[in-house]
């Protein structure tokens, strides 16, 4: 461990640590705590603030799974729940001692959270909103009428608090520390693997999947999070108000989180904050408004609406997007080193041995019978015409399609059955014919993902390392200085490139590039065609896949010819394209 | 026996309210890619347009029809308030859209008519008739009834029927069957007044059998989103045999079982399908992506 650490030379440039950078971030919530213990508040302000700061934490957790990773949660008012009842039988009925039950909390919300996302998130968004609401509806129903453990519609009473915090005042003061240390968490996320695997999940999950992220662990993660989140938040809530009962934690609360979230802006923690103070503070002004039974939540209905309609990031978003635009401008991060690439060597001379591969769609046979076999360091082409079952062979090969037959083994490792982001561990890098990018993040954050594969032996420990190389890989296909710019504003032509960057930045064993020049004007072709000459000069074997014989018959040294799923001519570059067969396939025969 | 028969007839009453509006449901789904979860506040709004213009004096089926004309009305609404500026989005903040609509809706009726529910009379004079060891409810019969005919409606209509075939070509291929000349917001809005009126007469059919009260929607639009599920998503044979099934489920599981957790059944039924059988009964028809 230490002997591998000093193998690795320390960047030029260490930037502070991260604690010291967040310096003010934890004097201002200091401050905050402060006066939240200091200030002699009334017993009604008191009680607001401190449904705020519980609250707020709840809607973290949204903030997570819907604005981090684009799944919906239409049960956070359970967990929330969940928590509070652990910590109101824990304390009034077992007499268990208040942080052993504010821990089984969170415990418990964590198992229900994962139990939850993992029978469904493998399933598309409306069967999880689906089932989260049939959830929500299943643990009213139990809290409603398990009398005998729940007290049932009476709820629970005598909730005590811990002995350190006995007063309101000093409760309030801890609720809020514990709301700046999740609120940094939660803030912190984005930047971190595997905040950075649910933004990938949310843009795209194809993309995500064959750059090496577990999409399935990535999203029951954001989940359980998000439970653990609501649990705690109920928890507190629980602890603070000392009675809760069933009507607390119905589907209407779990809608009001959602609109809080919605309203200060999904993806962000300061936001949560703004919209759940908001929808605390305006109904108390607005008090009069209860008098009408329903009034009330039609307003909420009504402005759910309205925000989608027409703040779709929220009150926050407004602000933070001003900031990205700012930041698009600020300087991209130095560049130590040229890129490097060195692709792993374990098997023997062929890098991608395929046999026998077919897939059937019904009665259509795609691809059938096909045999590939890449040459370590060479540059192969795989052609055919229209309909011939090439991106299908790709498909197949990256593990979006399960192979119907047939064996596909890479530098020594059969990767027949393994799912896209094993394969991406295992050493394959792919590109996409439709550019799929994670549109949301900037070029860098993009590449950043790339770099991240799991097993990539080419990047250092740590953040800086991390971004070292993705600027490397950046600056290899010439867009360095833009790293901080948001995937919307390249070109077409550009984004194929990034698409390369990220694919290149994992070192791969391999390369699949699915029709890199489609779409790409000629000046763009010769670019392309001059970064694959780089790439195949570092050793880097990469299978292409394109109709631009021009580049293919230059830049490939082999070809397969591919028709009607089946392999017509298989050799040296020139020897193939002059085969008869594979001219009438092009041409049509005479 | 006798019981057995008894609560297969029930279930299969309840069943069929279940499965009218699950078709309303995979209608809506099919031609726009969205599930509308307001489809049961339809359901609602219309048992209580009924309650209205009874309580005024008017006949039964002018009530009917008026009652139904307002939920056509409302599909309008729903279509140009709600899923019309967000078409172009993603399914996401559609549902959060939907599902704020049902909550305004079903508020919007509380504030306006309070918090008691209400009765509304059944078509018949007759409560029923004794056939064997089994009673027949005349509300069950005619709630059985009107889904057979709807049931043959839809299959005629939209196999048969030019209308039909164009909102079918809508729902497989937008863009494409805009390029033949095929109106595709006009499709959609027909789509939306079809399916709020099949909820509507889903609700106006099942007021008399329980009560008339705002939370009737949410519960019925969720057992029928958990019949779509287990009959096949998107499948509209799925959904009808789906919505049965439930019935009947949740009939014998009240009756041998539990009744506090009757509601609770048809979510257990669902969380299994999900765990086990997620393609459903019918299996749900997913092209793989590419």
């Amino acid at each position: 461990m230490s002997a591998s650490d000093n193998m690795i030379p320390a960047p030029a440039v260490r930037s502070k640590p991260l604690i010291i950078r967040h310096l003010p971030y934890f004097i201002g919530a200091a401050v905050l705590v402060a006066l939240a213990a200091g200030m002699q508040f009334d017993g009604y302000i008191l009680n607001i603030l401190l449904q705020a700061t519980t609250f707020s934490i709840a809607v973290f957790g949204l903030s997570v799974v819907l604005g981090l990773c684009g799944q919906i949660n239409l049960a956070q008012a359970a967990f929330f729940g969940f928590g509070a009842y652990a910590v109101g039988l824990g304390t009034a009925d077992l007499h268990l001692n208040f942080w052993l039950c504010l821990v089984g909390a969170c415990a418990i919300t964590l198992v229900a959270g994962a139990f939850l996302g993992m029978s469904t998130l493998r399933l598309g968004g409306h069967y999880l909103a689906m089932v989260t609401i049939s959830f929500q509806q299943i643990v009213t129903l139990v809290m409603i009428n398990a009398v005998g453990v729940t007290h049932g519609p009476d709820g629970v009473a005598n909730i005590r608090r811990p002995e350190l915090f006995q007063s309101s005042q000093s409760y309030l003061a801890f609720c809020v520390a514990m709301l700046a240390i999740v609120g940094y968490l939660v803030w912190h996320l984005p930047d971190t693997k595997l905040g950075r695997a649910m933004r990938a999940v949310r843009d795209n999950e194809l993309a995500a999947g064959v750059n090496g992220i577990d999409v399935f662990r990535t999203k029951v993660s954001a989940f359980a999070v998000c439970a653990v989140l609501g649990g705690l938040a109920g928890g507190l809530f629980a602890g603070g108000f000392a009675y809760v009962s069933p009507d607390q934690f119905s589907f209407a609360e779990s809608i009001q989180f959602l609109t809080m979230s919605l309203l200060g802006g999904v993806a962000s923690p300061i936001g949560s904050v703004i919209g759940t103070g908001l929808l605390i503070l305006i109904p108390e002004w607005l008090r009069f408004l209860k008098s009408v039974p329903g009034l009330y939540l039609a307003i909420y209905g009504l402005s759910v609406i309205l925000i989608i309609r027409f703040m779709p990031d929220g009150i926050w978003g407004f602000v933070s997007d001003a900031f990205t635009r700012w930041r698009a401008h600020t300087k991209a991060p130095p560049v130590a080193g040229a890129l490097h690439l060195k692709p792993a060597t374990t098997g023997g001379d062929i890098v991608l041995e395929v046999t026998g591969l077919s897939k059937h769609f019904g009665g259509l046979k795609a691809v059938d019978g096909v045999d590939i076999a890449v040459k370590r360091g060479s540059v192969h082409a795989l052609i055919g015409p229209n309909g011939s079952g090439k991106t299908t062979t790709l498909n197949v090969l990256s593990g979006l399609y399960k192979a119907t037959s047939g064996k596909i083994v890479l530098d020594g490792t059969d990767i027949t059955n393994m799912a896209p982001h094993q394969r991406t561990a295992a050493g394959l890098g792919r590109t996409f014919q439709n550019i799929r990018l994670f549109r949301s993040m900037t070029a860098l954050e993009n590449v950043e993902i790339g770099a991240e594969r799991p097993g990539n032996t080419m990047i250092g420990k740590g953040d800086d390392a991390l971004t070292e190389r993705a600027m490397e890989a950046l600056t290899f296909v010439g867009l360095g200085s833009r790293a901080n710019e948001l995937i919307s504003s390249f070109s077409y032509g550009h984004q194929r490139l990034i698409e390369i960057a990220r694919a290149l930045a994992s070192n791969p064993t391999l390369l699949l590039l699915d029709e890199p020049a489609a779409g790409l004007n000629s000046t763009e072709k010769l670019e392309l065609h001059e970064l694959l000459k780089r790439i195949a000069a570092q050793g880097l074997t990469i299978l292409i896949i394109d109709h631009d014989m021009t580049l293919v018959s230059e830049a490939a040294q082999h070809i397969t010819v591919l028709n009607f799923g089946r392999r017509i001519a298989d050799g040296e570059s020139m020897a193939v394209l002059r085969h008869p067969d594979v001219v009438s396939a092009y041409l049509g025969s005479e | 026996m006798d019981l057995i028969l008894q609560l297969l007839f029930t279930g299969i009453g309840i069943g069929a309210v279940y499965a009218l509006v699950a078709l309303g449901f995979v209608l809506i789904f099919r031609a726009t890619n969205v599930v509308n979860f307001a489809q049961g506040e339809f359901s609602m709004v219309a048992a209580y347009l009924m309650v209205v213009c009874v309580e005024l004096g008017l006949p039964y089926w002018l009530s009917f029809v008026i009652a139904l004309a307002g939920m056509a009305l409302l599909g309008v609404i729903f279509n140009l308030g709600v899923y019309y500026p967000l078409r172009h989005r993603t399914y996401l903040p559609v549902i959060i859209a939907t599902i704020g609509a049902s909550i305004l809706l079903s508020n919007s009726v509380l504030a306006i008519y309070g918090p008691q529910p209400q009765v509304l009379q059944g078509w018949f004079d007759t409560p029923g008739i004794q056939l064997g060891p089994v009673y027949l409810d005349s509300q069950y019969l005619l709630i059985i009834g009107v889904t057979i005919l709807l049931v043959l409606f839809n299959f005629w209509f939209f196999e048969k029927t030019l209308l039909g075939k164009k909102l079918q070509a809508t729902s497989q291929d937008k863009e494409m069957a805009s390029l033949l000349g095929i109106s595709v917001s006009t499709m959609i809005m027909i789509t939306f007044i079809y399916s709020a009126v099949l909820g509507g007469l889903a609700g106006i059919l099942v007021a008399p059998v329980l009560f008339v009260s705002i939370q009737m929607g949410s519960t019925i639009a969720l057992k029928a989103f958990a019949a779509t599920i287990i009959g096949g998503f998107g499948d509209v044979a799925g959904a009808i045999v789906g919505g049965l099934a439930l019935g009947v489920i949740e009939t014998f599981g009240a009756a041998y079982i539990s009744v506090p957790y009757k509601d609770g059944f048809a979510f257990l039924v669902l969380i299994a399908f999900l765990v086990f059988r997620p393609q459903g009964i019918f299996g749900e028809r997913v092209a793989e992506k590419a």
